[in-house]
């Protein structure tokens, strides 16, 4: 425990036992990112599973919502601190836009507009854990929240949740993406309160 | 990351809301201007809270390391911190924190800052630090802020626009302007960007930080005037709810 604050009782309410370890509750949808906010016209949108080399999947937008559809309602729990409960998404599962990918890749960069990437173990898009997600709330994803489309893998920290995500790279060898490189962690389970380079 | 803990052996009240924190840190590794720390409240049954919050100084010998906490209405954390702690207290951080939305010495091209309200604290670690280690860089700060009483470190930036190698200094009043301003109240427009920030064929580096909204709209305006989104860099700060 740490040093008593004199004169500190802090807040506590029910949801707090839903909450990982050092997250607090909120009920709008704060947005966090490097720079401004790319605008993807749809008829120029596409996305591309690639293995460094080889492009192996690619759709343009037309071809992704022809896709089947999921709808999910998930937590989402963002490094710096906050989460929000029982968000409703529309999407496609990551399951369904590799299933025709035949790789020993053991990671991926997510890629996005704006050159954004974050790492991840391919296991953690597999097996119903991960979507390309287009709408939230019933609505079409505005572009401040990563629209036309963004990555969704709510189990880990939101900055693995790519927006304005327009492809995956399969690596067999893990590298660090944007904030991985910045001193965030690789992984990032806030379970196990995984925020910076260096926490266990 | 590890938690440090700092004494407090100042407080200054900014404005009616905000107040900056001064910390000894005796084990301080250093910061860049720009990054941010977390704080760490805990009452006496061990229940915690923590907040990230901005950076104010520059990086220095004296192992000194100053915040400015902005009080939001039902905050949780913030009016602990700019009401209840006196100096002379302990208070737990870890830090810094933050790779990306900094500016570093090394970096002698044109920088533009955009601040909205309290978006100014890591803006102003990147001027201290300017005028502490005597860059030349050429300095450009717009301040968005709501009325003239909610300016932050009104004497600094007065004294440091005012000397030779300055920071220009361009204020913009969205509700309530002083008496004879020449621009009526309003958000950040199209005008005041390209009146009052550098031409975008200089290549600034811009660094805009402030609410989301802010953070949208500012961001859009440079993009717009011909400023590469890759040479901006935003940080946006809430809405967080209804428990800051």
């Amino acid at each position: 425990m740490g040093i008593i604050s004199r004169g500190f009782s802090g807040r506590r309410s029910a949801a707090d036992a839903k909450l990982p370890p050092g997250q607090y509750l909120t009920t709008d949808f704060p947005v966090l990112s490097a720079g401004p906010t790319p605008h993807i016209p749809l008829d120029q949108w596409e996305f591309v599973i690639d293995d460094g080399t080889n492009v192996l999947r690619q759709w343009d937008w037309k071809s992704f919502r022809d896709l089947p559809t999921e709808t999910f309602t998930v937590d989402l729990h963002c490094v710096t601190r906050w989460s929000k409960l029982g968000t409703s998404w529309e999407g496609v599962s990551v399951d369904t836009m590799l299933a025709d990918v035949k790789t020993d890749a053991s990671y991926a960069m997510a890629r996005s507009y704006g050159d954004y990437t974050t790492n991840l173990p391919l296991k953690d898009l597999r097996n119903g854990q991960a979507w390309i997600a287009f709408r939230f709330d019933n609505k079409d994803l505005a572009p401040e929240h990563g629209g036309p489309a963004r990555l969704l893998v709510p189990h880990l920290y939101l900055w693995k949740s790519a927006k304005w995500v327009k492809g995956l790279t399969l690596m067999s060898h893990d590298k660090p993406g944007f904030w991985e490189s910045l001193g965030y962690h690789t992984y990032g389970d806030p379970w196990r309160e995984q925020r910076y380079s260096g926490d266990e | 990351m590890m938690w440090r803990v700092g004494t407090v052996v100042a407080l200054h009240d900014e404005t009616a809301t905000a107040r900056t924190i001064a910390l000894k840190v005796p084990d301080w590794p250093g910061h860049i201007a720009g990054q941010h720390v977390d704080v760490r409240l805990t009452a006496s049954d061990g229940y915690s809270a923590v907040r990230s919050y901005s950076i104010a100084s520059a990086p220095n010998a004296e192992k000194r390391v100053e915040l400015t906490v902005e009080r939001l209405p039902n905050g949780e954390v913030s009016p602990y911190l700019t009401q209840e702690l006196a100096v002379g207290d302990r208070l737990e951080l870890r830090g810094p924190i933050g790779g990306w939305f900094v500016w570093r010495t090394q970096q002698t091209e044109p920088i533009q800052l955009v601040a909205g309200g309290s978006g100014i604290v890591p803006l102003m670690a990147m001027i201290r630090w300017r005028a502490s280690t005597g860059s030349t860089a050429p300095f450009r700060l717009l301040y968005s802020v709501r009325e003239p009483g909610a300016v932050f470190y009104r004497d600094d930036l007065q004294a440091l626009s005012d000397r030779d190698n300055k920071v220009t200094l361009t204020y913009a009043y969205t509700r309530v302007a002083p008496k004879d301003w020449s621009r009526p109240p309003g958000r950040i427009d199209a005008a005041l960007i390209a009146q009052t920030t550098w031409p975008s064929n200089l290549s600034p580096t811009c660094y805009v930080c402030g609410p989301t909204s802010f953070v949208e709209s500012a961001a859009g305006l440079l993009t717009a005037i011909g400023n590469n989104p890759d040479k901006i860099r935003t940080e946006r700060f809430g809405p967080t709810g209804d428990r800051k």
